[in-house]
């Protein structure tokens, strides 16, 4: 069967079958971005956004899509740089393998709630398993990002935060 | 190279892959392989012990799209075993399996190997394929195992290929005993004995990234072999046992690894699309399932310990008994060299015991076989050691922190359990110190009553382990010297996400005195990388890294010696200041000139008689007969224990009996640190596997054997609603030996929480607990009693 959507800006038309799944899909397109860490929807690295909500794309047929609107992390690569350079000055990023799934739901988690707190981060990520960093790098990651953030909006410095990205 | 006040060395510089992970580029091998190749899938055994008597592949055959179907008769069931385990000569894992056995061992052991264009094919063959089995009665309970009538291995060519008390006519992948001193009369001669029985199960790594292998036929009809892997070069072996072919004929690489924490030190995919590229010459690839990866892979080693702790009243540790029975259940992979682990990197902790006695068996049992998890035997040797010395302490109404003050191995001692060697660099006083201050132990030492129904308390535990195996371990580095004058480094360890191309980077420039920029690293690839062991055991920064500094010390070398023909002056007489070669005997003050910078100048100013890096490479490709390229290896007879102490502030709800660790602090003494940051996040995530092992990752089993938790469903990793703070900090020794001081971080992380967090339980629901996990059910069971 054939869907149309747009795939990270672009519209698509794509022949499919009707059991594939949309991480199959996006893959399929050249979204590699998009990974498979398990086959019950419990780690998040497969979240793309589906209408600029998260989705886990493990747990969406592809027929789901057609008419919709699909971002992945190929789509985001200016923000996913600009907060990932938070995640890199730690080393939290580490294997890297639960990266894009993670920062997908970061990206979306800053769009709901510009400034979240502490527990609401853990809440909000606490579907996105990593293995590698016990969570406290990309927490430190996460926060020295909305300081950044916050800074440049208040005191209107971008210049600090371009130097900490090229650092 | 020692030099004050490093440049690049201990500080916390960029991964040097992160802005690529961070933004989702294609790195890991299922993002590179091309779409069009085989799939490869296994059929497995729904027996733990079964002789599979006929499989009839006809209809499956038949379904459109299936390339091949292997089963048993494919494989000379007389031919020579292998081992998947990752390990240097000579190979202490046993001889013991067949690409396809007609034998299988476990629920999950293979049965067929079926390969076709895409998945839903191959998904539809392997459904439609009928196999008959004579089942067989499985050995599942490891204490009967050893001399049980039932044997896993009764096969004539199984092969123990060195001495480790293997016998397969006992159901025996191992057995060994070691000790000093006259440990009966020493215990017999104490005022008190802790004498108790320690569990632990069959954890899984659990790295994001599953087992995957990617193969095809190179221009030279060749085997290239694309997986994710820690050890390129010991794969290249296994696959040529396996398949009976030349080394020669494959060829090993890896792409970036999502995560390996030791099990991917074993082939445990590989050698399934390796056969079906070989056979068919078509290119195939393998990914298992998380499923797959939860029951037919190569986790912890489930331990029984026994120990006998002997002590005087005023809590000085004399004497400790340790016997250890590992299940390394249907293969041996890892089991001889794991288990020596649980003693050899437990007792020598405690500096004044007069005798120890190490004994342990090995058996083999019908359950999934194990393998090589971080921590390798110590984090369970660790769990037990540590546990008996904080149940003596409670027992002697003493201070857990000052009964290890009492008693802990100190710098320049002789460590008798730890293969006699001598503790070169040690800070685990000063770690012990911190930790308390940390933990604001004075504060907190008593249980805390919140109130609410929950307690808090906190527990210690202290852990070392190695870095490297000592007189095994091989590590070796090439540096080339290219146009502009960068340089390339090759590598054969495996970066996982560890950074360890980026610290090797480091060490070499440091040594070289340019940017990190500069340095180019690539690896591994058996083809192109020097000889390395792998990426396990700790080795990576102590050996490799070694390895690097001498090579770049050497490069140097070479880079003056060809600047020197340029001047027309002598190799000694010339100084390399990561810019320029000059003429070192017309201005004395340069060469104790700190600066790098200021030397520089200096440099381009003053001397007349010197040539650039840059014109220096571009000379190097014409007319030239130095080569500006070296390669060292390193190994070393030393294996330098990192130490590390660990405290957990845990919240136990007496109702639920649920626990949450609200704060865990870690300090270390890993040596230098090459990356503070990198270490501080290995360090982290080691805990935080420790605290999963301790609380929430549980392996049960059905009556037939079979593994319950086979997905992230059942079997709970953390996640990060799940866990307070934790805390790292660094207390560093200087180790000599290794590349600037530094030893190893990677495993010894993870070994404190179980024992810290059992005894911070115990502490605030007034229960000891043997076994882990310890789950909300045994706690709130134990406060009801």
């Amino acid at each position: 069967m054939q869907i149309t959507f747009v795939l990270n800006g672009r519209k698509v038309s794509e022949e499919i079958e009707p059991d594939m799944l949309l991480i199959d899909l996006v893959r399929r397109m050249g979204c590699y971005s998009v990974k498979r860490g398990c086959e019950t929807s419990n780690c998040g690295l497969c979240t793309v956004f589906l209408d600029e909500k998260p989705v886990l794309s493990c747990s969406v047929l592809a027929v789901r899509v057609d008419g919709r609107t699909v971002t992945t992390l190929e789509g985001l690569q200016e923000e996913a740089e600009e907060f990932g350079a938070f995640i890199a000055d730690q080393g939290a990023e580490q294997c890297g393998f639960c990266n894009p799934g993670f920062i997908m739901n970061a990206l979306a988690l800053f769009r709901e709630n510009e400034f979240p707190s502490e527990e609401e981060i853990k809440e909000y990520l606490a579907g996105n398993l990593c293995r590698c960093s016990g969570y406290e790098g990309q927490l430190r990651g996460i926060l020295a990002f909305l300081d950044w953030k916050k800074n440049k909006q208040q005191e209107k410095k971008p210049v600090q935060g371009e130097e900490k990205r090229k650092k | 190279m020692k030099r004050e006040g490093n440049l690049i060395v201990n500080h916390a510089v960029r991964k040097k892959d992160a802005m690529q992970l961070v933004t989702g580029q294609p790195v890991y091998m299922d993002d590179l392989a091309p779409q069009n190749c085989l799939i490869v899938k296994l059929l497995r055994s729904p027996y733990a012990n079964a002789i599979v008597q006929e499989v009839n592949t006809t209809s499956a055959m038949r379904v459109p799209g299936i390339e091949v179907i292997y089963t048993w008769r494919d494989i000379d069931q007389n031919g020579r075993r292998y081992t998947q385990a990752g390990q240097t000569y000579p190979e202490a894992s046993p001889y013991d399996r067949l690409i396809i056995d007609r034998h299988v061992r476990f629920i999950g052991d293979v049965v067929a190997i079926v390969a076709g264009k895409d998945e839903a094919c191959v998904d539809k063959a392997l459904r439609m394929i009928k196999v008959k089995y004579e089942v067989l009665e499985p050995v599942l309970d490891f204490h009967t195992a050893k001399d049980n009538p039932v044997l896993v291995h009764p096969e004539e060519n199984w092969e123990s290929l060195c001495p480790v008390g293997a016998d397969n006519k006992r159901n025996l992948c191992a057995h060994a005993e070691s000790s000093d001193g006259d440990i009966d009369a020493v215990l017999a001669d104490c005022d008190i004995v802790i004498d108790r029985v320690y569990h632990t199960k069959a954890c899984q790594q659990t790295m994001m990234e599953t087992f995957r292998t990617y193969c095809s036929i190179d221009p030279y009809g060749r085997l290239n072999v694309f997986s994710s892997t820690q050890i390129v070069f010991h794969c290249r072996r296994i696959l040529a046992n396996a398949l009976h072919i030349p080394k020669s004929k494959i060829r090993v690489s890896k792409p970036r690894i999502g995560g390996g924490f030791g099990a991917k030190q074993t082939s445990v995919c590989e050698v399934y699309p390796a056969f079906v590229t070989w056979m068919t010459k078509k290119p195939s690839k393998i990914i298992y399932t998380r499923q797959e990866s939860m029951t037919a892979s190569t986790p912890r080693h489930e331990m029984e310990m026994h120990v006998r702790l002997g002590a005087t009243k005023d809590g000085i540790v004399r004497g400790i008994d340790l016997y250890t029975l590992s299940n390394t259940g249907a293969y041996g992979e890892h089991g001889p060299t794991t288990v020596g682990l649980s003693g050899h990197k437990s007792i020598p902790l405690y500096g004044k015991v007069e005798a120890f006695r190490f004994v342990n068996d090995v058996v083999y049992t019908n359950r999934m076989s194990s393998g090589a998890y971080r921590g390798y035997g110590a984090t369970q040797g660790l769990f037990a050691v540590e546990s008996a010395v904080n149940e003596l302490a409670q027992r002697l109404n003493m201070d857990p922190f000052e009964i290890r003050e009492k008693n802990i191995v100190k710098e320049g001692d002789v460590m008798p359990a730890y293969y006699g060697q001598v503790n070169t660099s040690c800070a685990l006083d000063r770690c012990l110190k911190k930790v308390r201050e940390m933990v604001d132990w004075d504060h907190k030492k008593m249980v805390r009553d919140m109130g609410n129904g929950k307690v808090r308390a906190v527990g210690i535990g202290m852990a070392m382990q190695g870095s490297g195996i000592g007189s095994v371990d091989v590590g070796s580095a090439t540096i080339k010297v290219n146009d502009d004058g960068f340089y390339t480094l090759a590598i054969g360890a495996a970066d996982m996400g560890t950074g360890c191309d980026t610290i090797l980077a480091q060490i070499a420039a440091e040594v070289l005195e340019c940017p990190i920029d500069d340095i180019t690293v690539c690896g591994a690839d058996t083809d192109f990388s020097p000889y390395d062991s792998g990426s396990y055991a700790s080795s990576t920064t102590y050996i490799t890294g070694k390895a690097v500094e001498k090579c770049a010390l050497q490069i140097r070398d070479q880079i003056c010696k060809l600047g020197a023909k340029k001047l027309g002056c002598a190799p000694e007489d010339v100084s390399f200041d990561g810019k320029w070669v000059y003429v070192e005997n017309e201005d004395e003050g340069a060469e104790t000139t700190a600066d790098t910078e200021e030397k520089s100048a200096r440099a381009a100013e003053d001397m007349v008689r010197k040539v650039s890096l840059v014109d220096l490479a571009t000379a190097s490709m014409c007319g030239n007969d130095i080569a500006l390229e070296a390669t060292v290896t390193n190994s070393s007879q030393l294996s330098p224990p990192p130490f590390m102490v660990g405290a957990a502030e845990v919240e136990v709800d007496l109702e639920t009996g649920e626990v949450e660790v609200i704060d865990y602090v870690g300090v270390v003494d890993c040596g230098t640190p090459i990356n503070p940051n990198l270490a501080r996040v290995q360090a982290e995530g080691g805990i935080l596997q420790g605290i999963g092992m301790a609380l929430t990752e549980n392996i049960t089993y059905t009556k037939r054997g079979q593994v319950l938790e086979n997905s992230l469903m059942q079997y709970k990793i953390p996640t990060r609603a799940d866990i307070g703070r934790i805390r790292v900090a660094f207390e560093s020794s200087y180790e000599s030996e290794g590349p600037f001081g530094a030893k190893s971080i990677g495993e010894v992380v993870i070994n404190t929480p179980l024992p810290a967090i059992a005894d911070a339980v115990c502490r605030a629901v007034g229960k000891r607990f043997y076994e882990l996990p310890i789950t909300p059910e045994q706690i709130a069971t134990a406060v009801i009693e």
